[in-house]
């Protein structure tokens, strides 16, 4: 009998265990877990908020939300950080499908271009938008049309980050590229370029320029875009249907950058992403290609540099490949008018705080704080602020966009003519042929 | 249960013990099948019923970016991934990262185990040496080496280059070393999984049987071959299949290290499921490439379950 008692112990002790289990997952300290399993979204004078940044953009938006919050004691703003790229995206769709999504949400415009196909995103009214002055007069304008989709105007832009030019003002100037008044000499000719670059190289001893090579697809497609804009050529057209890759043109390009890395040596052709910031902070390359986030780095290493336009190398109409950070309205069933007038002033909070913003050398969308005196003085930050005005977003399709597989087969393409891997006419067939596979599967958004 | 163990019983306790015997075992199951049910209910809400969704969903065009299923296709997914040149790439290249991984990974963990236990003293610290980086997260690991084979600065170009290599190859960058770098770097990072099972089977090995060697005038080379390496048959196996196994499901290191570059020469098929699935939202066609990757690894372990029925037997 002893050993049916101990049966019974035992049985009454998991029962008593089982019902703690499961009072600990419905219960769930009202956590997102138990959001997540019970269904029901957090009290209602809350304003959730995702966001996917990181590093200083990161601490300077946790600022601006500090900043909200004190102005608006009766919300509870939740934020939540999210890794960017496809942790961010992927749940963001996610939530939105399964109708638990933030109530504004950041996003890239190239994403939100393809969120809102993908019917996931809020249109966005003009006349509800007037009052707090997210009127298109007030965004830097090719910031404001990537913001539409199909005619419709689904994000409101915060910023554009542009690929930038960053020099190193010592080396510079004893390679005597620097002005009287001490700005740079313009770069604007592939012959200019290699002599810039030769003269710095003198100068270090290792290198003229250095870019992201490595392991990394975005920075590579960010410098071979620009200049392949400034040629006049598209990539997709159609919605990415059609491939419109003008091999004259890619060619060219990708010439100039074997020319620059394999040939004369004047790049290194083996470097990775933090490899380049080091190359450059340390003082063994005299510029450096990337987008304008990096300033902060290299404000703390103490580099003496600073910061320019990317220069219009190929003499056309100026372009340089951009996107910019925007705030969305996930698509909604219980959004209350209430709660969109409070998501509208939180987002013009976030865009009266353009100057914190700035600081990270993010070109503010904001007119009115683009245009004023403040933020003239921010520099080098405001120097190259005209280009959000050439700002080249990517051509639209389902697979484009930052972080997405378009980027990866370019960037990967052009990343083996900077290493000396294949010729550039190689690597050109290599693009039209992984793209066409992409052109011809369906859409799935 | 403690009733078998009673020695003695009187006719009639025996009779009624017989009739209370089915109801004791009913009662054991139950109580067997409550003790898995926290393990079960977790297993199939999370592995077997995400797996059948899987199943269901490779037959669709469904997307990340709309709820349900979608249309759908019928064999469709499968014939795509079939006939495409990018699953066959990576599939190659898990393939390759498993053929160059498995037998380092069971020659060296064994000569190591072997080395390690003829040691009379310092066991434990080579036992910690040979275990210690496979507790490393993988995060980790890849960084490292990451920073190993960085070119020029790296330390192995260092070493190298104080050896006298001066142009040694540019190990994460070049489509032809990469993933030779790569297999390296996890050679040592999970070496000693290996290493602690071989070690656990060389203790199981009695050592009367080398003593009665060493009086037959048997060499050590002699011992290791008739008697270490038979007896240790079933680690190996065992060894083999789980490394397999382990390296067909290359997906961290290589993501991290190289993110399939360059040029997509280490994309293995994980990555490429990755890619499909959340980067362009074509999670059906996804699901149809795990699906044929599933049979791949069914294949492997049916194998096993063979070889280790076969071994029982002989047992």
């Amino acid at each position: 009998m002893r050993a049916e008692d101990h049966l019974l112990s035992r049985r009454t002790l998991l029962r008593g265990a089982g019902a703690l289990g499961l009072g600990g997952l419905v219960s769930g300290c009202g956590s997102a877990f138990a959001t997540g399993i019970a269904g029901v979204g957090p009290a209602k004078n809350t304003l959730s908020y995702w966001n996917l940044l990181g590093g200083g953009d990161g601490v300077r938006m946790i600022a601006m939300e500090d900043a909200y919050q004190k102005a608006h004691p009766g919300i509870a703003l939740n934020a939540v950080v999210l890794a960017w790229g496809n942790p961010y995206y992927t749940k963001l769709s996610l939530a939105t499908l399964g109708n638990q999504p933030p109530d504004v949400g950041i996003s890239h415009l190239t994403r939100a271009s393809i969120l809102a196909r993908a019917g996931l995103l809020e249109p966005l009214n003009g006349t509800e938008l007037a009052p707090y002055g997210l009127t298109g007069g007030n965004f830097t304008p090719p910031a404001w049309d990537m913001a539409h989709t199909d005619g419709k105007l689904y994000a409101i832009p915060l910023d554009t980050h542009p690929l930038v030019m960053y020099y190193n003002t010592d080396i510079c100037k004893k390679a005597g590229l620097l002005d009287q008044d001490g700005s740079l000499k313009k770069l604007d000719s592939p012959a200019a370029l290699t002599d810039a670059f030769t003269a710095a190289k003198k100068v270090t001893g290792a290198y003229g320029a250095v870019m992201s090579i490595n392991n990394d697809t975005a920075t590579q497609w960010r410098i071979f875009s620009s200049l392949y804009y400034q040629l006049g050529g598209s990539v997709l057209a159609d919605s990415g249907r059609k491939i419109v890759l003008d091999d004259a043109k890619a060619e060219r390009v990708l010439s100039l950058f074997q020319d620059l890395t394999v040939k004369q040596g004047l790049m290194p052709t083996s470097v990775d992403y933090p490899g380049a910031i080091t190359t450059f902070a340390t003082g063994k390359a005299g510029f450096y290609f990337e987008g304008d986030w990096e300033i902060t780095t290299f404000e703390t290493t103490k580099t003496p540099f600073s910061m320019t336009a990317f220069p219009n190398v190929f003499g056309g109409r100026y372009a340089v490949q951009a996107d910019s950070h925007s705030f969305v309205l996930p698509k909604d069933p219980a959004r209350t008018d209430a709660m969109r007038k409070n998501i509208f002033s939180f987002i013009r909070s976030m865009l009266d705080q353009s100057s914190t913003w700035a600081q990270g050398g993010h070109i503010p969308a904001w007119l009115p704080f683009q245009k004023s005196a403040a933020y003239d003085k921010l520099r080098p930050a405001s120097d190259y602020k005209g280009v959000a005005n050439y700002a080249r977003y990517d051509d639209l399709a389902w697979y484009s966009g930052s972080g997405s597989d378009f980027e990866n087969i370019m960037g990967f393409a052009i990343a083996a003519v900077s290493a000396g891997q294949m010729s550039p006419a190689a690597a050109v067939s290599d693009m039209r042929s992984k793209l066409t596979q992409y052109a011809k599967t369906p859409s799935p958004v | 249960m403690s009733i078998q163990a009673i020695p003695v019983e009187t006719g009639a306790s025996a009779t009624a013990r017989a009739a209370a015997a089915p109801r004791q075992r009913r009662d054991e199951g139950r109580a067997g099948i409550g003790l898995a049910a926290p393990f079960l209910i977790l297993y199939v809400l999370f592995l077997i019923g995400p797996t059948l969704y899987g199943v269901v969903m490779s037959f669709f065009n469904s997307s990340l970016e709309h709820a349900g299923l979608g249309g759908f296709t019928g064999p469709d997914n499968y014939t795509q991934a079939l006939t495409s040149s990018d699953f066959w790439q990576s599939m190659w290249h898990t393939v390759l990262f498993t053929l160059m991984t498995t037998p380092p990974l069971v020659a060296l963990a064994l000569v190591l185990a072997i080395f390690t236990d003829r040691l009379r003293r310092g066991r434990w610290f080579f036992r910690l040496l040979f275990f210690a980086p496979y507790v490393v997260p993988s995060a980790a690991m890849a960084l490292i080496w990451t920073w190993l084979y960085t070119p020029q600065i790296g330390l192995w170009d260092k070493w190298l280059s104080a050896v006298g290599i001066a142009n040694p190859p540019n190990w994460l960058a070049d489509p032809s070393w990469a993933m030779a770098s790569v297999a390296l770097a996890t050679v040592w990072w999970t070496l000693g999984f290996n290493f602690v099972l071989y070690l656990a089977g060389l203790q199981e090995i009695p050592r009367n049987l080398y003593e009665a060697a060493e009086v037959d005038g048997a060499s050590r080379w002699h011992q290791m071959r008739r008697i270490t390496i038979p007896l240790l048959s079933r680690t190996t196996a065992l060894v083999l299949v789980l490394q397999i196994i382990a390296s067909l499901k290359i997906f961290d290191q290589i993501f991290l290290m190289t993110a399939g570059g360059p040029n997509y020469a280490t994309r293995p098929l994980l990555e490429y499921v990755y890619d499909i699935g959340f980067t362009d939202f074509r999670t059906g066609y996804a699901a149809a490439a795990s699906m044929l990757y599933f049979l791949v690894i069914l294949a492997v372990s049916l194998v096993w379950f063979f070889i280790s029925r076969r071994q029982q037997k002989e047992a």
